[in-house]
């Protein structure tokens, strides 16, 4: 069936920012369904609020918007563009539910918009719990017992039924949120009530436990025609119980024999056929005993999905992308197969190898939260590895982690079994552990119910860690087929391998498959798995090199190991290895690639952290020396510069020891802004404000036990910290010689808040031209004093009667250069990366500033609704996972589009509650009094209150937690309040502070921790009193501002 | 127990491993499956005998074996060459280790060795003779056993795994249940067909039992006339091994069915009835063998994931090897007009045919699965339909 012709243009949503459950799986799947439809000669208009992706890069869509993904904005968009189809199965849940609401509302029938992929009772059927519940039971098919509840008393009923221990999971939420398992009585009110805050339309579902089941999935897909295939069987080493992308998996399946996997797919087909997904990807979850060989389906979902991300990457067979060219009318068969470009892709991939997957988590980001996991997903990314051998791909997963310090290990055998019966963040670590202290495998069968296979081959792992690795590396490739066919795409993995393999010459037989050409190539390093602090931004800058140094007519090389990624995507490199970023295995590409050089200032801390040692093992560094990276981070050499250079800093000490840190801190006064050295996303650093607060900092984040990078003695780093500064981001380009200014943001919260986490706005709305140049000014000077060649970040604090101050500076891609590069329509990156290959910034034709007549504001996403227990405070260390942007002409619209982006929609009216540190009261009445005039009636503690009143703002006055009942966080669980501005007074866990900000998350009410915020948002509040926002695509901002200029 | 062997193939390629299953060597032709799951059945598949199979897939022996898995009464592949096999017995279905299974039975196999290397070896020269071999054996000798198998072309394998003497329902090495038939269903209600057992796997049995037929299995020495004294509904054609033109006696009695009986054949047995009613077989470069070929049902236009198993294909009308679109072709027979109804959508050769004169019809693929999909299952009620309903 030839491609459809009655649609011309096709509108595709996004998923929006990065969340746990939900990350940049589904840029990966919508660059390459955009790519697609457009080279199928579709108009695309594309939405997506999240500006860190290569989605919304101008040139992959017709028409690019970069607005909130909420019913109104979009609906706008259809109104403006008259899209013919929507497809809505590429962009994770949020596009799902967002296709689903535009269906409900009547908008997507009053455009004559049609639903393509998955229709609208096919999502229903997949996604609403009881109708996906009779659908298989109508086919036959074995669910979970199970009930449906919406309220306590009836949740009570069907658990008395069903008996415990139950599975909670909310309906239409992202990777679970709000789920869990209970096994006891007394939780039942605070889970139940949980779950059923957490769904949007306060349904759970309540199912039999299945806990120590097997788990698998299955990626199917299916064509117009009815033709299906099965893509990948996927097994949790986990077994039930913990949420799939929380769970170590592999691919393909191990344990089931042919009888049982056959019955599995035969399911699967049932599965998809019955939900009714005309076309494209859906992925099927079972629970198989192993022992009674029954076999439960637990869930699908009727779009592309994590799974499915995963899935391509380890068998090559590109799901998103031949489920769009499905979506558009093909069938299966007359798409052609990418890898070996001669059989069709209406085929199962056979693999030759084993997959991997391990989830990277981030708990040591939010103190106080459970570390249990749980069918809610809580992991922030993942590192694939692909081996040879299962032996092989573990090993090589365990490597790919990255983890920040080694897993520690009880030394009493009772806790440490105790640890690997608990599935935690490093259950497997503890598993491998006990193992090695001689505990059998059917001892750790009993206690975790790991299938005796996987524990057997981690057994041998634990003997001998290397034992994997014997034998000579060889690069094989990822081919679909076992090498049946000959394949033509280069993607490469290592491989450990007996090396006798001899000819009839007696020569060797070839092992290598790398066909490596005789064109220069360049090698790109990734960013590994996302983790706070590291996220898709940088993957985003790798895509960018790559196309780069393709451009420049050179190969270009990536390596990485994150499966989320586009840049593990085999189409957007040359040559794709897919390995840890460890200089061993690094070092083992170079020796067959023999590249020109090796980009490190792209993928974050990861690359950055090889790059002495590919310096020394004679691997060339394109770009920014490695002395010059080393100027930078070591403040011993940094401070002498900007003394050199005549420019302030806040005084600063380091220190080796706890010891010598107390002594040094008054030196350099306090608050102080301390952490350990070589650090990312802020981790592990804090502000204190006396000496008692230091010793407890150290005492508690223990810098001294954490090994240096770079081999380096660990280091403490003791910063004066500017109270009530404005910070200033500077991403700039320098080519040695010249230099020139992408974009200054100025930082909505003030100094204090991580740069990650806080909002920004470029340009900066408060800064006069007179300090803009000295910013200017200072960010030159710093990148010629470093010598830096290609990208540098500055970052400033601008105090009140201080003057300018420079933080710090990062000779490499930031976290905010996708941002600049979408507000300033230039590819930040890309002209990074041609300076790094030799071009000068003279002959790039850059406009001296680019004029914008927008205004683009970054806002943060935080993931504090997954980390139960923890404080929602925002601080020196970073928490978010990912970003969106808003734009407009003027800075409170463009703020208050980022805030609904981020999902915390300002109310437009209600009952606005305060309570601030005294340092904030004055500030607060300004806030207070501009809502007041909008019409929102306050609350306020005490405190508070008299400081209002005192301005003639009539304010009620409401109780804290501590002052009893009736009080605000009560008030808040009725839903009584519709805005929270909290400033903190201390931080203790428990605080009055704490429980209301809890509530807040816990409500999905916008809550505002600094008073910045707050009168950001109050003025955001207003402007949108006047009116639903324009949208506006990028198109359209990058031809007026070429006009402009 | 680390004893170094290797793989050596007939123009001199090694490759090293460690042997792990009984002593000693075995020589033949060298293939590889594709597929992921299935070891067991693929060693005791009766089409592989003569054969050495290389696994693609690298985890073999994850989940032990067990009697269900058997696909006829002993293990017919002459080794197992491996990436990475395993003992483990503590799959709830295991009633044995894998390796253990294969020593108990005599059958050498070697693991550790560069499988995809060895692969790739054979997907650019063709699938050819060689051998497992212990260190102990030197390059020589082992060069010398490998000349005196004889090549697989022009051998007749099928003699050798059929049984002496025909065995009705249950009474074969089909074992128990495959025929034993279910139930309380008259026995004149159900369909009598004569097998010509050249290695029938025990998957097709059950299939054929469990869609209501009495199936008894006949030497493939049997001729036409003994055959058609017992008044089958049907006449059947099993999978089997070797080279279909090297069966003439078989094509002869197959000859002298059609048009009088229906004939229905799967693998070797659909190349033997095409070959008896004037087509030509021919020899594919490394063969058919896996879970996950495409194939075009030309009547419903769906596509199936199949399970294969063969070396041999049936050239495509005017003596093609391929045949470029999705049309029902069609042949001119000895018993008349002749139409593709299945094609490989890999290498687009002939999957599959229907005669349209006389009463027949065959698939190169396997139906059966096991290993594979069960996607083709269906072709066991169209057989059986047809053979019903008398067209």
């Amino acid at each position: 069936m030839p491609r459809r012709a009655d649609i011309n243009r096709i509108l595709l949503i996004g998923s929006g920012p990065i969340v746990i459950g939900q990350a940049a799986e589904f840029d990966y799947s919508g660059t390459q369904a955009a790519r697609v439809l457009m080279q199928e000669g579709y108009e695309v208009v594309l939405v997506n609020s999240n500006p860190a992706t290569i989605m919304t890069d101008p040139d992959v869509a017709t028409t690019t918007y970069v607005e909130p993904l909420l019913p109104g904005p979009v609906e706008r968009i259809i109104e403006r563009e008259r899209p013919d189809a929507l497809l809505a199965t590429l962009g994770g849940q949020t596009a799902l539910n967002l296709a689903k609401s535009l269906h409900e509302s009547g908008v997507l029938a009053q455009y004559g918009v049609e639903l393509i992929g998955a229709n609208y009772d096919a999502i229903e059927r997949g996604e609403d719990r009881d109708l996906f519940r009779e659908t298989m039971l109508a086919a036959g098919l074995r669910v979970p017992r199970s009930a449906i509840a919406h309220t306590l008393e009836e949740a009570r009923a069907a658990v008395a039924e069903i008996r415990l221990p139950v599975i909670i999971r909310p309906a239409f939420t992202l990777g679970g949120a709000g789920g869990g398992v209970l096994r006891d009585m007394t939780e039942f009110e605070a889970m139940i009530g949980r779950g059923l805050d957490a769904s949007p339309i306060s349904q759970i579902l309540i199912d039999e436990s299945v806990l120590g089941w097997g788990e698998f999935e299955l990626e199917v897909m299916r064509d117009r025609t009815d033709n299906v295939v099965i893509v990948c069987s996927i097994e949790n080493l986990d077994p039930m119980g913990v949420h799939t992308g929380d769970s170590v998996c592999v691919a393909p399946q191990q344990t089931l024999s042919d009888h049982l996997y056959q019955q599995l797919r035969d399911q699967a087909i049932q599965v998809i056929r019955a939900i009714g997904v005309e076309t494209g990807g859906s992925n099927v979850q079972f629970a198989v005993n192993p022992a009674t060989e029954e076999i439960i389906v637990i869930e699908m979902n009727p779009r592309v999905s994590r799974s499915s991300a995963l899935a391509s990457k380890a068998t090559g067979f590109p799901i998103a992308k031949i489920a769009a060219r499905l979506a558009v009318g093909y069938t299966l068969q007359e798409i052609t197969n990418d890898i070996t470009r001669a059989t069709p892709a209406s085929f199962e991939p056979a693999i030759d190898y084993c997959v991997v997957k391990w989830p990277r988590f981030a708990f040591e980001k939010f103190p106080g939260a459970e570390q249990g996991l749980t069918t809610h997903m809580k992991s922030v990314g993942e590192a694939m590895a692909i081996g040879r051998t299962f032996k092989q791909a573990f090993a090589k997963a365990l490597r790919s982690r990255e983890l920040d310090s080694d897993p520690q290990f009880p030394a009493d055998d009772a806790e440490l079994l105790r640890c690997a019966a608990q599935p935690g963040p490093e259950r497997f670590d503890h598993v491998l552990e006990a193992l090695r202290r001689g505990h059998a495998v059917e001892e750790l069968h009993g206690l975790t119910s790991i299938d005796p296979w996987f524990l057997r081959e981690l057994e041998a792992i634990a003997a001998d860690p290397d034992s994997p690795f014997a034998g000579e590396r060889t690069f094989k490739s990822v081919d679909t087929c076992a090498a049946e066919f000959a394949a033509s795409t280069p993607y490469y993995y290592s491989a450990w391998e007996r090396p006798r393999a001899v000819g009839r010459d007696g020569q060797p037989v070839a092992v290598h498959e790398v066909e490596r050409g005789s064109r220069a190539s360049v090698v790109i390093l990734g960013s590994g798995p996302n983790r706070i602090g590291q996220g898709i931004e940088f993957d985003y800058c790798c895509v960018h090199a790559a196309q780069t140094v393709r451009e420049s007519g050179r190969d270009a090389v990536m390596i990485n190991c994150n499966p989320e990624t586009v840049s593990t995507d085999y189409d957007t490199s040359d040559r794709l290895y897919f390995e840890p970023l460890t200089l061993e295995d690094v070092l083992g590409v170079c020796e067959v690639e023999r590249p020109e050089g090796v980009v490190v200032q792209f993928g974050g801390q990861t690359p950055l952290k090889l790059a002495a040692g590919l310096r020394d093992a004679g691997i060339p560094i394109l770009g920014t020396t490695t002395d010059a990276i080393d100027l930078a981070e070591d403040r011993a050499r940094f401070g002498p510069l900007l003394d050199r250079l005549g420019y302030k800093a806040p005084p600063y000490a380091s220190a080796s020891t706890p010891e010598e840190a107390i002594a040094r801190a008054p030196g350099v006064g306090f608050p102080l802004l301390v952490r350990p050295s070589y650090v990312l996303g802020g981790r592990a650093m804090e502000i204190v404000y006396d000496v008692d607060g230091l010793r407890d900092y150290l005492e508690r984040v223990g810098v001294i036990g954490t090994a240096g990078a770079n081999g380096k003695s660990p280091t403490i780093y003791l910063d004066r910290f500017l109270e009530d500064s404005v910070e200033v981001d500077v991403d700039a380009l320098c080519d040695g010689d010249d230099v020139w200014i992408a974009g200054i943001m100025q930082h909505v919260e003030e100094a204090g808040i991580h740069s990650g986490d806080s909002a920004c706005v470029l340009p900066p709305h408060s800064l006069g031209e007179e300090m803009l140049d000295q910013i200017r000014a200072q960010a030159t000077g710093i990148a010629k004093a470093l010598g830096v060649v290609g990208l540098l970040n500055v970052q400033f604090a601008v105090h009140a009667g201080e003057g300018l101050h420079v933080i710090e500076a990062n000779p490499r891609a930031s976290r905010t250069v996708p941002f600049v590069s979408k507000a300033i329509g230039l590819p930040v990156a890309k002209l990074a990366c041609r300076i790094m290959l030799g071009e000068k910034l003279a002959d790039m034709g850059l406009p001296s500033e680019v004029a914008t007549g927008h205004v683009c504001v970054k806002e943060a996403v935080l993931p504090f609704d997954r980390f139960a227990g923890t404080d929602v405070l925002l601080g020196p260390e970073m928490r978010s996972t990912g970003e969106v942007m808003g734009i407009a002409r003027d800075f409170p619209t463009a703020f208050a589009k980022a805030q609904a982006a981020a999902g915390a929609r300002l109310p437009a009216s209600g009952t606005a509650f305060l309570t601030v540190a005294d340092r904030d009261k004055s500030a607060a009445t300004g806030i207070a009094i501009q809502l007041h005039d909008l019409g929102f009636k306050l609350l306020a503690t005490r405190g508070t209150a008299k400081a209002l009143a005192r301005m003639g703002i009539p304010a009620q006055t409401i109780n804290k937690l501590s002052e009893g009942s009736p009080h605000v966080v009560e008030a808040i669980g009725r839903g009584e309040v519709d805005l929270v501005i909290n400033t903190p007074v201390g931080t203790g866990a428990r605080s009055d502070g704490y429980e209301i900000r809890a509530a807040a998350v816990a409500h999905r009410i916008p809550c505002i921790t600094t008073m910045s915020g707050g009168i950001a948002a109050a003025r955001a509040i207003a402007a949108a009193a006047h009116g639903e926002p324009e949208v506006v695509s990028l198109q359209e901002l990058y031809a007026e501002s070429a006009q402009a200029s | 127990m680390t004893r170094d062997a290797y793989v050596l193939l007939e123009d001199g390629a090694r490759f090293d491993g460690l042997a792990c299953a009984a002593d000693g060597h075995a020589v033949g032709e060298i293939v590889f499956t594709t597929s992921m799951s299935g070891y067991q059945e693929a060693m005791t598949d009766p089409s592989y005998a003569g054969q050495l199979i290389t696994f693609t897939y690298p985890q073999i022996g994850n989940y032990g074996v067990s009697d269900g898995a058997m696909e006829s009464g002993r293990i017919h592949a002459r080794a197992a060459i491996m990436r990475a096999a395993v003992d483990y017995a503590d799959a709830p279905s295991a009633t044995e280790g894998w390796l253990s299974w294969l020593t108990d039975h005599g059958v050498p196999a070697i693991t550790d060795l560069d499988t995809r290397a060895l692969v790739r070896h054979i997907r650019d020269q063709g699938a050819m003779r060689g051998g497992v071999f212990p260190e102990s054996v030197s390059e020589a000798e082992a060069g010398a056993l490998i000349e005196a198998e004889p090549a697989m072309i022009g051998r007749d394998l099928a003699r050798e795994v059929s049984p002496p003497a025909p065995l009705g329902l249950g009474g074969s090495e089909s074992g128990a249940g495959a025929g034993a038939g279910r139930g309380t269903e008259a026995s004149a209600e159900r369909i009598r067909i004569a097998m010509i057992d050249t290695g029938v796997k025990l998957s097709i049995l059950r299939q054929l039992s469990e869609r209501g037929a009495d199936v008894t299995l006949y030497p493939c020495t049997y001729g036409a006339g003994q055959l058609l004294a017992e008044d089958p509904d049907a006449v059947f054609l099993a999978n089997g091994p070797g080279d279909p033109a090297a069966l003439g006696y078989i094509v002869e009695t197959v000859r002298q069915v059609v048009g009088k009986k229906p004939v229905y054949g799967i693998c070797l047995g659909h190349q033997l009835l095409c070959r008896a009613v004037g087509l030509e077989t021919y020899k594919l470069p490394f063969g058919h063998h896996g879970a996950n070929h495409p194939v075009k049902d030309l009547a419903t236009g769906k596509t199936e994931i199949t399970s294969q198993n063969h070396g041999f294909a049936v050239l495509g009308p005017s003596g093609a090897k391929t045949i470029d679109g999705d049309e029902p072709v069609r042949w001119e027979t000895d018993f008349g007009a002749a139409e593709l109804s299945h094609i490989n959508l890999y290498d687009r050769t002939v999957e599959g045919l229907t005669l349209l004169d006389v009463h027949g019809g065959t698939v190169q693929y396997h139906p059966e699965a096991s290993p594979g999909p069960h996607d083709s299952l269906y072709l066991f009620d169209r057989f059986i339909e047809k053979i019903q309903s008398g067209r």
